[in-house]
């Protein structure tokens, strides 16, 4: 390995263990990032002179916590009250045991209720993901200074209001995990479909890092279902990633795709685990029937293949414990298949009220009215739908389609 | 560290019998557990007088609230806790209570 290899490596499994030790030591997430980053510049400057360290991870966490002291002895000019607001983490927790992963009080800090969305985003993104600022702020189309802002100001509210680095106790794991969770799929989607004028219709980088701290998450905590229905969704999801796209930069439809161009190992992984979920006798979640749908129609060698009965039976399932109007709308896409596109149509136009400002309830209903004949409605939602999607590709398939409308 | 959880209402009206009861099972529990430092009911920001003594001059004294707005604090809690999590859980608590939102602030 050379040193290019072994510095992108260390980035890549090293940054978010620095941090978290760094933060539980110094109880201060502004020091533990900046050291951190410090650390990671001395090794781009000192690897290929002095070559790589034997363990880059200690090297890399001793010489990130030499910054941090220096840094605190430069500091403790400061008043009493600043240095006293670094204790906010338990003197002695013990919540999983003396093994427990640093890295997991990281990610609940990270992405903690009282912060805002995009700010939990951005946070674990930087702190546990290693991206820079500047990165996080293309990722999500903000103006670097503005994203910096953002993840100052959340590490501020950290600090002053004293948000625990701490695994939660047992009693409130599943809901907080749950908002980790929300947190990864958010910045997968985001890669899966991404919005905007001026960017890929699919960004590989975006559904790769959060693929890559589910996985994260999942050897931290491997006995979480949820957890494991949420990498299975993602896995299927990406694999079909090259052929969602065609030649011509259209969005082509599940149903459309050359399923020869999935990828075949990403699929057994995913399938892998939602067998294991079933395996465990627990009642699923909502990432779990996801990815049990998901694994249904990755199971088709050919759209035709598709046990649809089986897609709307989990659906039923995941209406009843996520009755939101989207999970209703996919839930009538898969009813069109089954049962015909006027039985989905009448379930479709009962969600008028909550969905008409989605781009996929109108892209849903206009292909329902074109496969009823319906030509002159089908043009109008398509032209809604048109209007509201803001992925590029979607917007390409959905015109074509709209102007083959006889 | 103590928090201040203010109490955000649309209304001054007094809190009704079956939510003051609960707000005193509360408010002991607070007490038995440790948290409890000080609490208070505002109401209405009519009788509100604003004093701006900045200049240090005569003070400029105004009729009303510093800000007019739907909401307002209508009360308050102090309370020492060890950090956020326990300050939000008292709030949930606190909230189901008196049957009103709580804002969670912490001192500096």
């Amino acid at each position: 390995m050379n040193v290019e290899e072994a510095l992108a490596r260390a980035q890549r499994e090293e940054w978010a263990r620095v941090v978290a030790a760094l933060a539980r030591r110094f109880g201060d997430l502004d020091v533990a990032e900046e050291a951190s980053a410090e650390a990671f510049a001395v090794a781009v400057e000192r690897w290929p002179v002095d070559g790589v360290p034997p363990n880059p991870g200690a090297w890399l966490t001793t010489t990130a916590q030499r910054k941090a002291i220096d840094r605190i002895r430069r500091e403790d000019k400061r008043d009493a009250k600043q240095r006293e607001a670094r204790m906010w983490q338990d003197e002695a927790p013990e919540p999983l045991g003396a093994v427990e992963d640093e890295r997991l009080r990281l990610v609940f800090t990270c992405c903690h209720p009282a912060l805002a969305a995009d700010a939990r985003v951005a946070l674990t993104l930087r702190l546990l993901g290693g991206l820079t600022v500047a990165e996080i702020a293309r990722a999500f189309l903000v103006q670097e200074g503005a994203m910096a802002r953002r993840i100052t100001r959340a590490k501020d509210k950290i600090k002053a209001a004293r948000i625990p680095y701490r695994v939660p106790a047992a009693a409130d794991l599943p809901g907080r995990v749950s908002g980790v969770l929300a947190v990864l799929y958010l910045v997968f989607n985001e890669g899966y479909l991404a919005t905007g004028p001026g960017t890929d219709p699919v960004r590989q980088d975006l559904t790769a890092e959060a693929i890559r701290l589910t996985r994260l998450l999942r050897t931290l905590l491997p006995e979480d279902g949820e957890v494991a229905g949420l990498l299975a969704l993602m896995l299927m999801s990406e694999a079909r990633r090259t052929a969602r796209v065609s030649a011509s930069g259209e969005l082509v439809a599940l149903g459309e795709q050359d399923r020869g161009a999935w990828d075949a190992a990403l699929i057994t992984e995913g399938h892998r685990l939602v067998r294991e979920r079933l395996a465990s006798g627990e009642a699923p979640g909502r990432y779990q029937l996801l990815a049990a749908i998901n694994a249904v129609h990755t199971d088709a060698r050919d759209v035709r293949d598709t046990d649809w009965s089986q897609v709307v039976a989990l659906y039923d399932q995941l209406v009843r414990i996520d009755p939101s109007p989207v999970v209703a709308l996919n839930r009538a896409i898969a009813v069109a298949e089954l049962d015909g596109p006027e039985v989905a149509m009448a379930a479709v136009d009962r969600l008028d009220d909550a969905l008409t400002g989605y781009h996929a309830y109108h892209a849903t209903r206009a292909d329902l009215l074109r496969r009823l004949g319906r030509s002159g409605e089908s043009r109008a939602a398509y032209d809604r739908a048109i209007e509201l999607a803001g992925n590029t590709a979607e917007v390409a398939a959905l015109t074509r389609r709209r102007d083959q409308l006889p | 560290m103590q928090y201040l959880l203010n109490v955000i209402h649309d209304s001054g009206e007094n809190a009704t019998e079956a939510e003051q009861a609960a707000i005193v099972v509360f408010n002991q529990q607070m007490k038995a557990d440790g948290y409890w430092v000080f609490a208070g009911g505002l109401g209405v920001t009519d009788n509100a007088t604003v004093v701006d003594n900045r200049s240090g001059g005569e003070p400029l004294v105004t009729d009303g609230p510093f800000v007019e707005s739907k909401e307002y604090v209508v009360g308050f809690w102090i309370i020492e806790a060890p950090d956020l999590d326990v300050a939000l859980k008292l709030a949930a608590g606190g909230s189901k209570a008196c049957n009103r939102k709580v804002e969670v602030r912490p001192f500096l």
